[in-house]
């Protein structure tokens, strides 16, 4: 399991850079969705992923006994989730915003601002 | 584009969605559910409601602005989350009450965080898509 | 005590929702807007002298134990930074009132400002890795509106490239997250330091280093990584690149040294020679990029890039001295810096342009100021006696004391540049004659302002110009508290403790 995970966040990874790297602006927000991904799955991997073992303290015990299954990092990736998705919801807001100000969405044509007069 | 199966099917599941989500909201502390899914599925009702009737009929449907609803949301997690502060204690401590509420169970501040939230994803969803919907028409 | 430690947080989140509830109402939002700052100010001015007097401060939010809840903690470098945050978040409030126009004040441009201060608060005062990236993006998403918030053009291009890149920097950042709690099985920032240190394992934990300082450089504007920075900086209006210029960079550079004193601090010799070499890339190509500049903001955005190369270079020295030298200079650097997007600001609305080019004559007619101009721009370039003379002095002082001969031959150079790059400044914008006088009258907005008006504009201006001055002349205060903080900041285990309690 770990190791079909470990491959699919490195794919993740390459298609999120690599979209990044494109011209064309929806491209590039599916980069980004891309690398938000690769980073939660990433996380719910170095989590240690255990199968049907609850985190409870059985009754009469102190303490769990392991293995147990980590809740924290489901905590850190719902978080990092409802982020990414204000922020990409933001972007693409923002991005079909500038299609409509630019009149393109060639990120190569956006360079007004860097342009020494 | 108007479609009568859409439209007839909204106003049924519409009202179905949001007390699918009070439900949600309430059962949430202890089983799963809470405030963010419940508010998720109440953002859906009203974004179904868009697709079939439009957005000034939603508008019309919600009587408030979203961003009202994310100042309250706002508003409420803030109060929640001085309850500690009042009683001396650590900011953001949890505090139950000692009776149950009949329908609502426990009732306690995380509780009313929990409701904080719903209200401020349903304003942040809201205010999303009617900025996504109301550019599509210029 | 827990309750001053989190007003820095509580105050700005009251004001953004008051402002939210009166969201027709700009006059009413103003009056909070004011009034939150000031009230941030003071109370950021108590957690100041509290931490000072009693040491760290430490809250666990929620009362769950330190390792496990989230903690939040103010040693004497974030108290120092709350404090700066508190006057310049004052300064850009009084200054945001005069010059922001009322487009924007109608869509929500005060709360906005309160929400970016509170995701800077919290970013300097939490204590936890993965909260850090929390306040992160609060900050983020706050500056990304912004920032578009006007919608002109350039405002839209220059977003772009700021959202895009600092996102990239936020998915680095959670996958630096992800692999530290996957070797450590912990977040908080004091656990993590005795964790790391027990792992023995000193290259997996560079590399997580090396995720944070790519992140964090992203942020920070250092050398392979700054090209949104002056992409972006000079698109929205001049309130929002001074708060921008001014604090959002700084954060980066925050979280860069408190994650290499606190967490990556075993393999010195690797990590730290890597950032020394990039200290002098990012002061040499910041510097040089503002030579080919002729706008005045993005004369000053690259001089950003630049001047974060010294702070870096205090970081990668790493003796008590040089840490302080690096928290001097962040403190001086932000009113210098924040002073001139300001000046910058007034003088766009004297002549209705930020192109050097187009500008002129501006000595004339309003002699005071080109004196605040100077005052700022001399700090920065490093004249004696003002603040950025001795913040300069120490950075170098601290590198000449390891015989780093080659940082101090391009700090002194780089330092010439940036004075060269001022004169340019002061040349075109107020001492030669304006080309073409006849459009003066039509594009001087500034005239035409009430006198209240006029007050909100420059006397922020004066504020941090007075601050410049009299961190230029009783430079001993700030240094014994730069002194005492970088104490703190080599010396991990004073925080450890505070957080964790007497461990061992």
């Amino acid at each position: 399991m770990e190791a079909l995970l470990a491959i699919v966040i490195g794919v993740l990874y390459t298609a999120g850079i690599y979209m990044m790297l494109r011209r064309s602006l929806v491209k590039v927000i599916f980069g980004l969705v891309f690398l938000g991904h690769a980073a939660n799955l990433l996380i719910f991997t170095l989590g240690r992923i255990t199968t049907g073992k609850p985190p409870f303290v059985a009754a009469g015990a102190t303490s769990v006994v392991e293995p147990f299954a980590d809740p924290l990092p489901q905590a850190l990736i719902l978080t990092a989730i409802i982020i990414g998705f204000g922020v990409q919801a933001f972007a693409i807001i923002l991005f079909k915003k500038a299609y409509h100000t630019v009149g393109t969405d060639d990120v190569d044509k956006m360079n007004s601002t860097d342009r020494i007069e | 584009m108007y479609s009568i199966i859409l439209s007839s099917t909204t106003r049924i599941v519409t009202p179905l969605l949001l007390l699918f989500s009070f439900f949600l909201l309430i059962r949430g502390h202890n089983e799963p559910g809470g405030g963010f899914v419940g508010g998720l599925v109440a953002a859906t009702a009203f974004l179904l409601y868009l697709i079939a009737f439009g957005v000034l009929r939603v508008k019309r449907l919600l009587r408030i602005e979203p961003l009202f609803l994310i100042a309250l949301g706002l508003l409420i997690t803030l109060v929640s989350s001085l309850f500690g502060l009042f009683f001396q204690e650590e900011f953001m401590k949890g505090f139950w009450l000692k009776e149950e509420i009949p329908i609502l169970g426990k009732f306690g501040t995380p509780f009313l965080f929990d409701i904080g939230v719903y209200f401020l994803v349903i304003g942040v969803i809201l205010k999303i898509i009617f900025s996504l919907a109301e550019e599509d028409k210029d | 005590m827990n309750l001053i430690l989190v007003l820095p947080i509580l105050i700005p989140f009251t004001t953004a929702i008051l402002c939210l509830f009166f969201w027709k109402n700009i006059k009413a939002q103003r009056i909070f807007h004011l009034s939150g700052a000031f009230l941030y100010l003071i109370f950021s001015f108590v957690l100041f002298s509290e931490v000072r007097t009693n040491g760290i401060l430490v809250t666990q939010v929620g009362d769950w134990v330190a390792p496990f809840g989230i903690t939040f903690v103010g040693d004497l470098f974030s108290a120092i930074m709350i404090l700066i945050n508190g006057i310049i978040g004052f300064a850009t409030a009084i200054y945001a009132v005069g010059s922001i126009d009322e487009k924007r004040a109608q869509y929500g441009f005060y709360p906005l400002l309160q929400f970016l201060i509170m995701g800077i608060s919290g970013a300097f005062l939490t204590g936890d890795i993965f909260n850090l990236y929390v306040w992160f993006e609060v900050m983020l998403m706050s500056s990304f509106v912004l920032i578009a918030l006007g919608g002109t053009k350039p405002q839209i291009e220059g977003a772009i490239k700021y959202v895009t890149l600092n996102l990239l920097s936020s998915a680095f950042f959670l996958t630096g997250c992800g692999i530290l709690y996957g070797v450590a099985g912990t977040l908080n920032l004091a656990d993590l330091s005795i964790k790391l240190a027990e792992l023995n394992n000193p290259g997996l934990v560079t590399v997580i280093g090396m995720l944070f300082l790519v992140s964090f450089g992203i942020k920070a504007g250092i050398f392979p990584l700054f090209f949104w920075l002056p992409a972006s900086y000079h698109t929205p209006p001049a309130a929002v690149s001074a708060i921008f210029g001014g604090m959002m960079t700084k954060v980066g550079v925050y979280s860069l040294i408190r994650v290499y004193t606190l967490l990556f601090n075993h393999d010195i010799g690797y990590t730290h020679t890597i950032i020394l070499v990039l200290a002098s890339f990012t002061m040499v190509t910041g510097v040089l990029g503002a030579f080919a500049q002729t706008e005045f903001r993005r004369i000053l955005s690259f001089h950003i890039v630049s001047q974060i190369g010294y702070m870096i270079l205090g970081l990668a020295i790493f003796t008590p001295l040089s840490i302080a030298g690096t928290i001097f200079y962040i403190a001086h650097n932000i009113f210098a810096k924040t002073n001139l997007f300001f000046i910058s600001g007034v003088v766009r609305s004297i002549s209705g342009s930020y192109s050097l080019k187009k500008l002129g004559g501006l000595y004339k007619p309003y002699p005071m100021l080109g004196i605040l101009f100077l005052i700022s721009a001399f700090a920065l370039a490093g004249i004696p006696p003002l603040s950025g003379f001795w913040a300069k002095f120490i950075v170098i002082k601290a590198a000449l004391e390891v015989e780093d001969l080659i940082s101090v031959a391009v700090a002194l150079f780089v330092s010439l540049l940036t004075l060269l790059s001022m004169i340019k400044i002061w040349n075109d914008a107020f001492w030669k004659d304006k080309i073409d006088s006849e459009s003066e009258e039509e594009v001087n907005q500034f005239k035409s302002m009430s006198k209240v008006k006029k007050i909100f504009f420059l006397s922020p201006i004066v504020l941090l110009a007075l601050i410049t001055i009299s961190i230029g002349f009783f430079p001993e205060f700030l240094f014994s508290l730069s002194r005492d903080a970088a104490e703190q900041l080599l010396n991990p285990q004073i925080y450890i403790e505070a957080v964790l309690g007497k461990v061992k």
